[in-house]
């Protein structure tokens, strides 16, 4: 009877927050709240055929319909879906293993320049004959490739570090990444690999492989408009398969391997663990879902330099993982998602209202202080622009007050 | 060839001063590694400051009519003590804040809380300077005294600020040994790094001694601090992030938690720099030039890690204890 009540609360507060959002396309909160919804459909006790048959109407039908109306939603939803993969990946080498890694994004950056040089002109410096940019179609090969690269760069990375102390571990890894953004970054010469600092465009999109079949159905569609729905929907399929496979590796022989190496390491090679082979594994699998995102990425940007490669990025999915909970995959999704939100819509929205305020010239008068004009808020205070101080916070606070997270691993829970 | 022996003795004093800067902050890194085995991630915040309390200093000197008229050695005191009190304090109370609740936890999470606080204080310097001087990128107003050269050679002429460089750092040198090795307050330190529950057991207050290597780390951070800002002039908030991943390399090249071994792993580090910046173009035709110097060293962190993971002096590393 509960679980009914609270299936109907459920579909009731959906309805309305997307009415809310359809009719509202510029608040923030509306779009929020239909955020919000998923959370809450996780939460709540209904039965779970029911909440997977809500949550696959939201995430199918109603945010693709909604992201109709205000475009600004998709670019979001695909912003947080590339988050979640991402901080699924590295939840694999920080939460399952329990290697910190700083450098993941260089794995991202791998999969985005592995797209970017043969899927633009880029490679036509090096590679003569004209082939390049590739035809759209060989997009999914170069997905299945990234994966492959990923996973090499990775155990490459790997093998000469994984017998490392767990904080020495981090540095080098850190090192690599400023290794990576410095090669991404100067070679340009002697050979043109990635045209350096001024970046590749453009890149070419995936195939709409489907349009003949809307076109039998008699729907027209701009191609401006497709677009953003179906990179909606591609980063969809890969955040459901990475936590598909997730799900699958955690609950193996492997991930229960990782788990014991993260607990205790002399004791899971006594028990027959082989370490380094494991700890190769979970390097390689993560990298290779960052560097299937990085694909993605790149295809969607069109064009791509290294600036989106930096130290920051890597932090950021840290801040995600650890924010969510260490080890556990709705944690990492909702880590992923909050941060998201919070660094798009948040920060951004105090930013624009500081602006309105500003220009408004009101007065901002406090008691006993007198009156000050909000004309005057210094310019250079930006809440958009201070996103590092927000993960700092969030990182220490986290540290201190709640290591284990928002949304700990359930075996965790139960002890 | 010619040009190449024409350059090396600029290059060496470039890769000289370069080394005692790394020298310097990679003294921070190690005596806190020692202590606590940990790497103290925001230390390069910590130089950073140095540096901005350094020009702060400055501009404030400036702005009185102060510049003009003391003598340009006491402006440089002046300078050089408020940085280093400054930093050192705010190292202390980093580690009040962000890493003493920690101690005793798993070694990842203070390391995470360090990478924390680090993002925090660059984004709370630019914060501060947005709103005192409306811009974070600031200049240091320039010295005549710093700005005169001696002439030594044909080939070689020495700028004042390197001299002040070597100077300030092989006193701030000595000084942190004979402190470390000779007074009570240094053997403390000493004993905690060995031991510190046995430290604790012999009456050594071990959490004021931590602290107390918080400061000298932090104070030692913000003389770098301070005469990086003098030498290259320009200091903005994230200036931090690369000069101290290469002295936490520094420190790991001579051997984290060993004393002279970061003093050696700097001034390695320095001139392994100075020469991949200068040599590298020579040896290649061009092909690759200074902008690989960070790469370089980056390889020489992972290649020592491989081959030789206690550092080159580091025979006093304990296992770990995790």
């Amino acid at each position: 009877m509960n679980s009914k009540l609270a299936t109907l609360g459920l579909c009731a507060y959906i309805a309305v927050s997307c009415l809310f959002a359809f009719f509202f396309p510029q608040s923030v909160l509306a779009f929020l709240s239909v955020e919000a919804s998923l959370l809450l459909l996780y939460y709540v006790a209904a039965p779970r055929r029911v909440k997977i048959f809500l949550g696959a109407l939201v995430l199918v039908v109603l945010l693709p319909v909604l992201g109709s109306v205000n475009g600004y939603y998709l670019e979001v939803a695909i912003q947080i879906g590339i988050y979640v993969a991402l901080a699924l990946g590295l939840n694999i080498v920080v939460g399952f293993v329990g290697l910190l890694n700083l450098g993941f994004v260089a794995f991202y950056a791998i999969g985005a320049y592995l797209w970017a040089i043969f899927g633009s002109p880029q490679a036509n410096a090096f590679i003569p004959g004209g082939f390049f940019p590739l035809s759209p179609n060989w997009f999914f090969v170069f997905l299945l490739l990234s994966i492959v690269i990923g996973a090499l760069t990775g155990a490459l990375l790997g093998l000469p570090v994984l017998r490392l102390r767990g904080d020495y571990l981090a540095i080098v890894t850190l090192g690599f990444a400023v290794v990576v953004r410095a090669l991404v970054n100067n070679l340009d010469k002697p050979v043109n690999l990635t045209n350096g600092p001024r970046g590749i465009s453009p890149i070419s999109k995936p195939p709409l492989f489907f349009q003949p079949l809307l076109e039998f159905f008699g729907l027209h569609v701009a191609e401006a408009k497709l677009y953003p729905i179906y990179f909606y929907f591609l980063i969809l399929v890969m955040v459901c398969t990475i936590i598909l496979v997730t799900r699958r590796l955690e609950n193996s022989r492997i991930g229960r391997a990782w788990k014991a190496i993260r607990e205790d390491e002399v004791a899971a090679a006594a028990m027959g663990v082989p370490i380094v082979r494991m700890k190769l594994l979970g390097f390689a699998v993560g990298a290779s879902f960052a560097s299937a995102v990085g694909v993605l990425f790149a295809a969607k940007q069109v064009f791509i330099n290294p600036e989106s490669f930096t130290f920051m990025e890597s932090i950021g999915v840290l801040a995600m993982v650890i924010l969510g909970g260490m080890g556990s995959i709705p944690g990492a999704i909702l880590g992923a998602t909050g941060v998201t939100i919070l660094n798009l819509q948040l920060l951004k929205g105090m930013s624009l209202w500081l602006n309105g305020l500003r220009q408004s010239g009101a007065e901002l008068t406090i008691p006993l202080l007198g009156s000050y004009s909000l004309s005057q808020l210094p310019a250079q205070f930006e809440p958009a622009k201070y996103e590092r101080m927000v993960f700092g916070l969030i990182l220490i606070l986290m540290m201190i007050f709640r290591p284990q997270g928002v949304l700990p691993p359930t075996r965790e829970r139960k002890q | 060839m010619e040009l190449a022996l024409e350059i090396l003795p600029q290059v060496l004093l470039d890769g000289i001063v370069l080394g005692f800067m790394y020298a310097l902050i990679a003294l921070g890194y190690t005596m806190v590694y020692g202590v606590l085995e940990f790497i103290n991630f925001a230390h390069s915040e910590i130089f950073v400051l140095g540096a901005f309390v350094g020009v702060e200093v400055l501009l404030l000197l400036q702005s009185a009519g102060y510049l003009a008229i003391l003598h340009p050695l006491i402006i440089l005191l002046l300078v050089i003590v408020a940085s280093m009190v400054i930093s050192g304090f705010a190292a202390m109370a980093l580690e009040r804040v962000a890493y003493r609740p920690l101690l005793g936890g798993p070694r990842l999470v203070a390391l995470i809380s360090a990478i924390g606080a680090s993002f925090f204080l660059q984004d709370g310097l630019r914060l501060f300077e947005s709103l005192w001087r409306n811009t974070f990128y600031l200049n240091y107003p320039s010295l005549e005294f710093l700005d005169q050269t001696v002439p030594l050679a044909a080939n070689l002429v020495i700028p004042v600020k390197s001299i002040l460089v070597i100077v300030m750092a092989l006193m701030t040198l000595a000084g942190l040994y004979v402190f470390v090795n000779r007074t009570k307050l240094g053997m403390a330190i000493r004993a905690v790094a060995q031991d510190p529950d046995t430290a604790s057991l012999m009456g050594v207050p071990v959490n004021q001694v931590i602290a107390l290597t918080f400061f000298v780390g932090g104070a030692l951070g913000g003389l770098a601090g301070v005469l990086f800002g003098i030498h290259y002039s320009l200091v903005n908030p994230y200036t931090g992030f690369i000069p101290g991943m290469k002295a936490f390399t520094a420190a790991v090249l001579g051997g984290i938690g060993n004393i002279p071994g970061a003093m050696v792993g700097g001034m390695m580090l320095g001139l392994l720099e100075a020469f991949a910046a200068s040599y590298l173009s020579l040896m290649t035709d061009g092909a690759f030039g200074a902008e690989y110097k960070d790469v370089v060293a980056f390889l020489v962190l992972i290649l020592i890690l491989i081959f030789r993971p206690k550092g080159l002096l580091g025979e006093t590393v304990r296992e770990s204890k995790a």
